[in-house]
């Protein structure tokens, strides 16, 4: 079986600061890391791959130091990845970058399963997965918390709707983006990396790309811009409730019920 | 030879912190009556919380008078016994005495209330781009008791244990009186240091009721090892080479797999691995990413060496809370794994760890009886659990009492000490007697005479 994992690099505090006159990240001298939701995703491959055989790849979008989370991914135990990096790339919305990661994984390969994570921690959009897989013409199943079992050039997987869960059948290839919190990734390989060779990252540019009409990718082919970026108002209001257990319960229940909660 | 609390004294507690702030017989919880151990049982006559220095002045000021016993206590996360009211008498509770008080950025100290919570004061520091560093594994337990028992904790290795941090104390005597020992200051060569005699005495000398505590600036990198080895051996015998190799690493931890799934079964949550038998755990911290790269590639390429199975980077928030979070449960995930349990925190030399841990496995195998461990394979400090499982009462403590004696006896051959961070209490008074004999009791009693002549404070415990 082969499956593909869409990761990208993102910030690596979820404390960065936005300049309040440009609206643009202050990413200098933060370092960053691999989406903490794709490492769920990474897992559920692995596990995949160790249940019926096969193995895993990684595609991801960014500038070449995205690099380093193909490096990471393959110390993670996955088989070697593609960076899509190009200038013509930069400035891309959600529907430009489902574009281009459809592009590029057209490139590499057919795979049974294209599994993403659940969002980004910098973008939070958690849209690029579906969007992918309607331009590449394939299912997909999102909010997924377990893929069950994989017979018959199907997929059984089990998606959490909130209060209730659904078990699903799909076709493969199909692309499924994974639930948060559903396994705990396993952790990068020290000696794996002292091995790790060039060649497990592959880059491909605008160049390589079936479709090379520049106004599908980047800020030209993006069917929304940015018009500001904002970080949200801190609320920092505080109510101490004082006094014994039962005087605290009274005024706990007043201020519940005087703000209506209740 | 203590009064017993009359329905006057009640009045007078009252008085001094509030009619709801003194609770006695039945409106005392039995949780009052033990710590987290529950190794020995005793409700006081009165809980009373204290909100300030002043009150707890007062409050010392009724006790001295009248002869009352009085036993401090914070969270009640210790192990020893010693916030349990051996006499009955006033539990005075400083848990509500939880300000942070002042962050002083010149002198790089913060003062404290006692009954700031260990994680709270970790947060504050952090929040502030600073470090606090004494972390031991309890982190609801207070300031106050990190204080009295001079908590060492995962990062003693590199940082130190609490008396490092403890600049100035201000403190109630058992007759009412306040004072302030130490000061705001790097040096102190002013006579006989007070301030750390107080640090360590786990509530028997005077009571805390404020603290200055000095900080390090917040390491800008950090990045732990999760480090496999086929057994414990291996592992364990593993750490004197990485002390050698004169990397200073932040923590130096061991767990065996028995434990790590003890705590995912606890916790509810999967670790990151649990193919092998043994690991050990370290942390580096630096301010640069190459300076902990290097260190870090130093001690992986010698442990790979000296047959590590593997070593896994543990460098991002998400990864570090998937492993120490587990580290941090331990002690609970054992607790909840057996009917009963009795704890050893001995400490030896650090090339004396590997030699002690063989030991509670010979000790384990001759007895009968699970004695899992966990700890600080970095400073010596071990964390030893004696576990009773489905064992009848007469056998419990006929066994419980031979490991015991047979675990002290080979940590005083081995060179270590009855208590690594945990404290005397009421549970080892009698190992510490054996091991220092006579003349150093006999100071230790001489000292707690000149601070509580009447020993009204925490009585039964550390050395009478």
């Amino acid at each position: 079986m082969k499956i593909l994992v869409c990761i990208k690099q993102v910030p690596g505090s979820n404390n960065v600061e936005v300049d309040p006159v440009t609206g643009v990240l202050k990413r200098s001298g933060i370092q960053s890391k691999m989406n903490p939701y794709d490492l769920y995703g990474i897992e559920a491959a692995l596990s995949l791959t160790e249940k019926y055989g096969g193995s895993v790849e990684c595609i991801t979008m960014g500038p070449p130091q995205a690099k380093s989370i193909i490096e990471e991914a393959v110390c993670m135990g996955a088989k070697n990845g593609t960076v899509l990096s190009d200038r013509k790339f930069a400035g891309a919305d959600v529907l430009a970058t489902a574009y281009t990661i459809s592009q590029g994984i057209r490139k590499c390969g057919d795979f049974d399963i294209i599994i993403c994570g659940k969002q980004t921690t910098d973008g939070d959009t958690a849209q690029v997965g579906a969007e992918v897989a309607e331009n590449l013409n394939i299912p997909n199943v999102s909010n997924v918390i377990s893929i069950d079992e994989i017979i018959d050039g199907k997929a059984t997987v089990t998606a959490s709707l909130d209060n209730n869960t659904i078990k699903m059948s799909v076709e493969l290839p199909c692309l499924i983006s994974m639930e948060n919190d559903i396994n705990t990734p396993r952790l990068p390989s020290y000696k794996v990396k002292q091995s790790i060779t060039d060649d497990v990252v592959k880059i491909l540019t605008f160049d390589d790309f079936d479709d090379k009409n520049p106004d599908h990718y980047g800020l030209s082919g993006s069917a929304t811009q940015v018009e500001r970026i904002f970080p949200p108002e801190k609320n920092t209001e505080k109510h101490s409730v004082t006094g014994s257990s039962s005087e605290q319960a009274q005024s706990l229940y007043e201020l519940v019920s005087k703000l209506k909660m209740i | 030879m203590y009064n017993k609390i009359n329905e006057k004294d009640v009045i007078a507690l009252r008085a001094i912190v509030g009619e709801s702030n003194v609770l006695t017989g039945n409106e005392i919880s039995p949780d009052y009556a033990h710590d987290e151990l529950g190794g020995i049982e005793r409700m006081p006559d009165a809980l009373v919380r204290a909100y300030s220095t002043e009150q707890i002045s007062e409050i010392m000021k009724l006790a001295y008078e009248r002869c009352l016993p009085v036993t401090v206590r914070g969270s009640g996360t210790g192990l020893v016994g010693a916030a349990v009211a051996l006499e009955g008498g006033i539990l005075l509770e400083t848990v509500k005495m939880n300000k942070i008080l002042e962050l002083d950025k010149n002198n790089l100290t913060v003062t404290v209330q006692p009954g700031v919570l260990l994680m709270e004061l970790a947060a504050f520091a952090e929040e502030n781009d600073f470090l606090y560093p004494p972390d031991p594994g309890e982190k609801s337990a207070t300031i106050g008791g990190n204080i009295s028992t001079n908590a060492g904790g995962m990062r003693a290795v590199k940082y130190g244990v609490t008396r490092d941090y403890v600049r100035a104390l201000k403190v109630v005597m058992p007759n009412g009186e306040i004072l302030e020992l130490g000061a705001k200051v790097a040096k102190n060569s002013s006579g006989y240091s007070l301030k750390d005699l107080v640090v360590g005495s786990e509530g028997t000398l005077c009571i805390i009721t404020e603290a200055v505590l000095k900080l390090v600036p917040l390491p800008k990198v950090s990045v732990s090892l999760l480090v496999p080895f086929k057994d414990m051996k291996s592992a364990i015998e593993a750490v004197p080479q990485i002390i050698r190799s004169k990397v200073t690493p932040t923590a130096i931890e061991y767990m065996s797999r028995d434990t790590i799934l003890f705590s995912e079964s606890y916790l509810g949550k999967k670790f990151p691995d649990t193919k092998n038998d043994a690991y050990i755990l370290l942390t580096f911290d630096g301010n640069t990413d190459e300076q902990v790269e290097a260190d870090m590639n130093t001690v992986a390429n010698l442990c790979l060496d000296i047959g590590a199975l593997d070593a896994y980077i543990v460098d991002t928030e998400e990864r570090k809370k998937s492993v120490w979070s587990a580290r941090g449960a331990f002690l609970e995930a054992i607790k909840a794994s057996t009917t009963e349990m009795d704890e050893c925190d001995v400490v030896v030399p650090k090339d004396m760890i590997a030699e002690f841990i063989k030991f509670t496995h010979v000790l384990s195998d001759e007895m009968g009886i699970r004695i899992p461990s966990f700890g600080h394979a970095g400073d010596g400090n071990l964390h030893i659990y004696i576990c009773r499982d489905e064992l009848d009462d007469k056998t419990w403590h006929e066994k419980l009492e031979i490991c015991f004696e047979r675990m002290y006896r080979k940590a005083e051959e081995l060179g270590g000490l009855v208590s690594g961070e945990h404290g005397i209490g009421y549970a080892k008074k009698n190992y510490l007697k054996e091991q220092y004999g006579q003349t150093p009791i006999a100071l230790m009693q001489g000292i707690k005479r000149v601070f509580d002549e009447k020993n009204i404070l925490n009585p039964g415990k550390v050395c009478f």
